[in-house]
């Protein structure tokens, strides 16, 4: 059994906890962020920018950042937003959302800042 | 103009045989691979099965004369060679909406796989495809849910879903299953599931397994921070019992539960469908059965159609086959029945062995389920065929993982969103897949065990339910 590793996930640990899409990779670079915004954009999907106490992470409202960035392309734009916002929320989650106004859902919701980020 | 009675015996091909018949849009059209019997020519063949899957008999009766017999009959309106196969040949027919009850699947099947099937003017046949006119497809109650409305209420976006189903299939108790199942949740998967014959058997009590799945899922919910839930299979022998089951799952605030629709019987998987919405619930669908259906290249029914059916009857998540793992499945054609699952319209295209354009209205769609003796070595591949709206399913590639199953879990977890990373990325998942999951073990322990335990491990045999695309 030496070699069998246990899972450190504990109840009430909120380092145990996770936030959906990415929650379970490294933070990503700055690089590899721009990436995911091309995406996005390239999918034509509306860019949007939410924020939350890890806390209350659960919940399916989580502060909306402004508003979303309907038809906004420059991938500068939509990180310099992102980065407002963590700077203003310093201890929250963040994530970027992609609406699919087409198909009526987000088409992606990522995490892409952790406050020990 | 009135017509004179004449008993007899007469070709199908006088009446059911209409080469100029230009199909309306009102019509359900099915096309059949038909092999006859030696000596009966294709037109009669093709009459023959319009004629016995509509109005006929096999003889003229008297009161065919009190019926607008001329609006009623399905007409064999086309005949194709099958490419590469010189016994078999298509046949298109056509039915007029008046044969069908609006919104029975039931009805609409039991003419057309129904006595016809039997018929021995032919010595094989099988259903390839249907046509559903708009009228129809809005008639059936549809899915419970659908996609976008399950990724509402789960707040699971931009990513395949994670399933398991808990093995062993049977003979776990009620508590070591739920045990099972928390392990699973807990490492990262969204869903697990009941194996399809999991209902109450004496070693598991249907209620015993729903209490303490439910458990499970609550604290993994609270440990995790992500909403998950467990397929209860409410599958039983008597419709009483199955709404029973239901009836409590959704008392102790189960999200999903499931059903077997070919084996319960479409009436009642349509019972459960429509229950399902009235009351929030989730539908997830099993296809036991099936390969008896659909399996054999010249008789039954394609999964194609058994898949448009259950769109229509309804169900949030179906089983697909997943073309890479242990069962089998061709790509094309099974890209072509996801498709089917998803979207809103789909074309015919026969390099899918799609026969027709089929208008799905604003019919929500199903989401295609993946499962079936995959690890995760087949991540890459499985991201790229079956793209976001899908649930991917490891059983034995979570539970036997060395350390576990939340260590399973959490290593399909993590290399399920490294590929979709990738893919987002521009990367070619499927070639690079290798190098994008090595990457992603270096921050994942559990992913690199994994990664060496099923190195070595694949399915490489050939589907025996192929598409008829070329000549041989």
């Amino acid at each position: 059994m030496s070699d069998v590793q246990d899972y450190k996930s504990r109840l009430g640990d909120i380092s145990s906890k996770r936030f959906e899409t990415f929650s379970y990779l490294p933070q990503m670079t700055a690089d590899e962020l721009r990436k995911q915004v091309q995406y996005i954009i390239d999918q034509g999907w509306n860019p949007a920018v939410e924020h939350c106490e890890p806390e209350n992470a659960m919940k399916h409202y989580w502060y909306m950042w402004k508003l979303p960035m309907f038809g906004e392309t420059d991938i500068d734009r939509i990180l310099g937003e992102a980065e407002a916002c963590r700077q203003a929320n310093p201890k929250h989650l963040v994530k970027l959302i992609g609406y699919d106004n087409v198909r009526q859902t987000q088409g992606t919701a990522m995490l892409i800042f952790r406050p020990s980020a | 103009m009135s017509k004179t009675y004449q008993a007899g015996v007469k070709d199908y091909r006088e009446n059911y045989w209409e080469p100029t018949y230009v199909p309306k849009e009102s019509d359900i059209l099915a096309v059949f691979k038909i092999v006859p019997q030696a000596g009966v020519p294709r037109e009669e063949a093709a009459a023959a099965v319009a004629a016995e899957s509509s109005t006929a008999t096999w003889t003229t009766v008297w009161t065919d004369l009190l019926t607008d017999l001329y609006y009623y009959k399905g007409r064999a309106y086309a005949i194709e060679d099958v490419p590469g196969d010189d016994e078999s040949f298509y046949a298109f027919i056509a039915y007029p909406m008046g044969l069908f009850e609006e919104g029975s699947i039931v009805n609409v099947f039991t003419s057309l796989v129904g006595n016809v099937f039997g018929f021995k003017a032919v010595r094989s046949l099988r259903l390839e495809d249907v046509r559903f006119p708009l009228w129809f497809v809005t008639t059936n109650p549809g899915p419970p849910h659908g996609i976008y409305v399950e990724r509402d209420k789960l707040n699971k976006y931009g990513r395949p879903m994670l399933g398991c189903t808990i093995k062993p299939k049977l003979g776990l108790s009620a508590k070591n299953y739920g045990r099972a199942v928390y392990e699973c949740l807990r490492g990262g998967l969204d869903f697990t599931k009941d194996d399809e014959n999991v209902n109450s058997q004496p070693f598991m009590r249907w209620r015993d397994r729903f209490a303490f799945c439910q458990e499970a899922i609550d604290k993994a919910e609270a440990e995790t921070g992500e909403f998950k839930g467990h397929y209860l299979n409410v599958t039983a022998a008597t419709v009483e019992d199955m709404f029973e089951r239901a009836e409590f799952a959704k008392e102790i605030g189960s999200k999903i539960i499931m059903s077997d629709y070919l084996t319960v019987g479409w009436a009642a998987h349509t019972s459960l469908s429509k229950w399902c919405r009235k009351n929030g619930l989730l539908l997830h669908v099993h296809r036991a059965m099936h390969g008896v259906i659909d399996r054999n290249p010249k008789h039954g029914i394609n999964f194609r159609v058994l898949t448009k059916m259950l769109r229509l009857m309804g169900g949030d998540h179906l089983h697909s086959g997943t073309v890479v793992g242990k069962l089998e499945g061709d790509r094309e054609a099974t890209i072509g029945w996801v498709n089917m699952m998803r979207e809103r319209y789909t074309k015919e295209d026969r390099s899918k062995g799609i026969f027709f354009d089929q208008d799905w209205g604003q019919m929500a769609g199903v989401l295609p389920v993946a499962s079936g003796g995959i690890h995760v070595w087949h991540m890459p591949a499985l991201v790229s065929i079956f793209g976001d709206d899908s649930v991917l399913q490891f059983g034995g590639g979570t539970i036997g993982h060395p350390w576990g199953n939340a260590a399973g879990a959490a290593a399909n977890r993590v290399a399920l969103e490294a590929c979709v990373q990738a893919r987002n990325e521009g990367r070619e998942i499927e070639k690079e897949g290798k190098d994008i999951l090595i990457k992603a073990a270096n921050s994942s322990p559990e992913l690199k065990i994994a990664m060496e335990t099923w190195k070595e491990i694949k399915f490489e045999f050939d589907t025996v339910d192929k598409l008829d695309v070329s000549h041989k």
